[in-house]
């Protein structure tokens, strides 16, 4: 392994010190949600204790230091994606609330009856029904590429899906199911080449890797804070700043208006414009500290950290007789889904939550994944910077016991 | 290694599950229900072959976890050769003892079904256990469309 600190972020983490069953926690579901550090938990204490009012517009002293870090957390969060313009960061409750927001306000005002929304197989369900929800709105029509056995997008075939009609490309930069890490360069130019904006769903690849929404030229970027080691109930959506002004309103309300009258209202500049009622402050502060968090630790040796972890347990799975990994893709992060002969998936979560791990079984949001492979489910290993290589034996172990007990 | 799981896997269900019984197709069957778990995509058909209102052959096909699977096995077993009020009693006694709100459950009220009353103790595997059960009752009430434990 590369020296990276992975006892000293372990001991930033009370709850990996937890007894499940009276065993020690191997937590390995965190592509459904990440534990948090310390100094995330801190964050919030400490807003609370001493910080806190309602934000903007407060003249006195406690809004204006509250206004001060929820507005620093949005600076972070600009920082940490590269956007231009904390203009262009909207604070959202996760991926899901953004990618309709999306669906509602660009959607609703640019695709019209019989033009298409080009999606991928490998999307989330929060992917997927915003656009069959504002297909039914309007008559536009949800186009979706194909993956192949290996769990990767068919680029050719999705090139081909793009036509005249094509007003939106909607993608998932990383799969929760699968691991997948889509080509989304390629996506982008091959979009852009016909003046076609893209979104990127990035509620799974935004903890595994170094984003930069610039160099990648998305035209919308969203991820949820609870994967990133922040808070429940906080989420970013990132959006180019010439399409965030053209786009209507979410909701209205407080916040997001200049001027109201009985008559008519003003909306609000960007990014207020999209946040109307009092915002989620303490969790956006949470998300805050989470990105500097990871900042000390950087991004890059995350990834390269991970890379190990995934290479080591796909190497230590692919020695279990009976078990088939379920995506396989050249580029691919740090998760690991299998089936087991004769086992079904729930019996498996529920042996190894006995052993102290913690693993996903289901269908991860994500049931046309499955029916692609024609399996009702899938158990699911997803591990983050705290994870280890014992920790990997222990759920290798674990699955061979329970083969056994199978029998 | 898995000592906490033995009220939960007991060597019947392991059994059941790796055979289990009256698992065929049914041709001649008077009464065919599906059953669907959305939760984990546990999914299972029911066939009954009905005298009166005597059920006097019982088989299914599907797949679903070794609780589900035992679950549905068993019952199919236990539930031939009984009337229509004599299995929806055990249904009501087998929704009882799953969900474990009467402390005091006589287990012999069901019989050798007793094997499942560990899942009261995982209440995320409830329904895995009364997915079969919910289907028998659907196709006893002759229900004809699919049935969900959602």
């Amino acid at each position: 392994m590369t020296n990276f600190p992975v006892e000293k972020i372990r001991a930033d983490f009370p709850i990996l010190a937890e007894l499940i069953r009276n065993k020690p926690l191997v937590y390995l579901d965190n592509a459904a949600s990440c534990q948090k550090p310390q100094a995330v938990i801190d964050s919030i204490v400490h807003l609370y204790s001493h910080d806190y009012a309602n934000v903007h517009r407060g003249v006195h002293t406690l809004s204006v230091r509250s206004t001060d870090k929820f507005e620093g957390a949005r600076s972070k969060v600009k920082d940490f994606i590269n956007a231009a313009s904390d203009k262009e960061i909207i604070f959202v409750r996760g991926a899901t609330e953004a990618i309709n927001l999306i669906a509602q306000t660009y959607g609703k005002t640019n695709i019209k009856a019989g033009e298409e929304i080009l999606i991928t197989a490998m999307e989330h369900h929060s992917n997927i029904v915003p656009w069959q929800m504002l297909c039914e709105q309007t008559g536009a029509v949800l186009k979706v590429a194909p993956i192949n056995r290996q769990g990767e997008l068919i680029y050719d075939e999705f090139e081909k899906l793009i036509s005249d009609k094509t007003k939106l490309v909607s993608v998932v930069h990383m799969s929760n199911a699968l691991g997948t890490i889509n080509p989304v360069e390629r996506i982008i130019a091959a979009a852009h080449a016909k003046n076609i904006p893209v979104l990127l769903d990035g509620a799974q690849a935004i903890p595994h890797m170094a984003v930069d929404v610039q160099a990648l030229d998305c035209d919308f970027y969203v991820f949820s804070g609870h994967k990133l080691y922040a808070p429940s109930g906080i989420g970013v959506l990132y959006g180019k700043q010439a399409f965030l002004e053209a786009m209507p309103p979410y909701q209205g309300g407080g916040d997001m208006i200049r001027k109201v009258t009985f008559e008519e209202t003003e909306y609000n500049t960007l990014p207020y414009k999209f946040e109307a009622g009092t915002p989620n402050i303490a969790d956006t502060v949470g998300l805050g500290a989470a990105i500097d968090y990871l900042n000390a630790i950087g991004m890059d040796n995350i990834a390269a950290y991970e890379a190990e972890l995934l290479d080591y347990a796909t190497e230590k799975a692919k020695q279990i007789k009976g078990l088939r990994i379920i995506g396989e893709a050249a580029h691919k992060g740090a998760i690991l889904s299998f089936t087991l002969d004769r086992i079904h998936p729930h019996d498996i979560g529920t042996m190894l939550d006995s052993l102290g791990i913690a693993i996903r079984a289901g269908h991860h949001c994500a049931m046309p994944v499955m029916d692609f492979f024609e399996v009702p489910a899938t158990a699911r290993a997803s591990f983050a910077m705290y994870n280890t290589k014992e920790e990997i034996d222990v759920l290798m172990k674990g699955i061979e016991s329970l083969i056994e007990v199978f029998g | 290694m898995f000592d906490d799981l033995r009220d939960l896997y007991q060597e019947v269900i392991f059994d059941h599950n790796r055979n289990p019984r009256n698992f065929r197709v049914m041709d001649n069957a008077d009464r065919k229900v599906e059953g669907f778990n959305p939760l984990c995509g546990d999914r299972l058909t029911l066939y009954l072959k009905m005298d009166g209102d005597k059920i006097t052959d019982a088989s299914f096909q599907g797949s679903g976890c070794a609780i589900s699977t035992a679950s549905v096995s068993l019952m199919t077993e236990i539930v031939k050769g009984k009337t229509e009020q004599e299995a929806e009693d055990l249904f009501t006694k087998f929704h009882e003892m799953t969900t474990g709100k009467d402390e005091n459950f006589n287990l012999e009220a069901v019989g050798k079904l007793a094997v499942l009353a560990g899942v009261r103790e995982y209440p995320a595997r409830v329904k895995c256990a009364t997915l079969a059960w919910h289907t028998l009752d659907a196709a006893l009430k002759n229900e004809q469309k699919s049935i969900s434990t959602e």
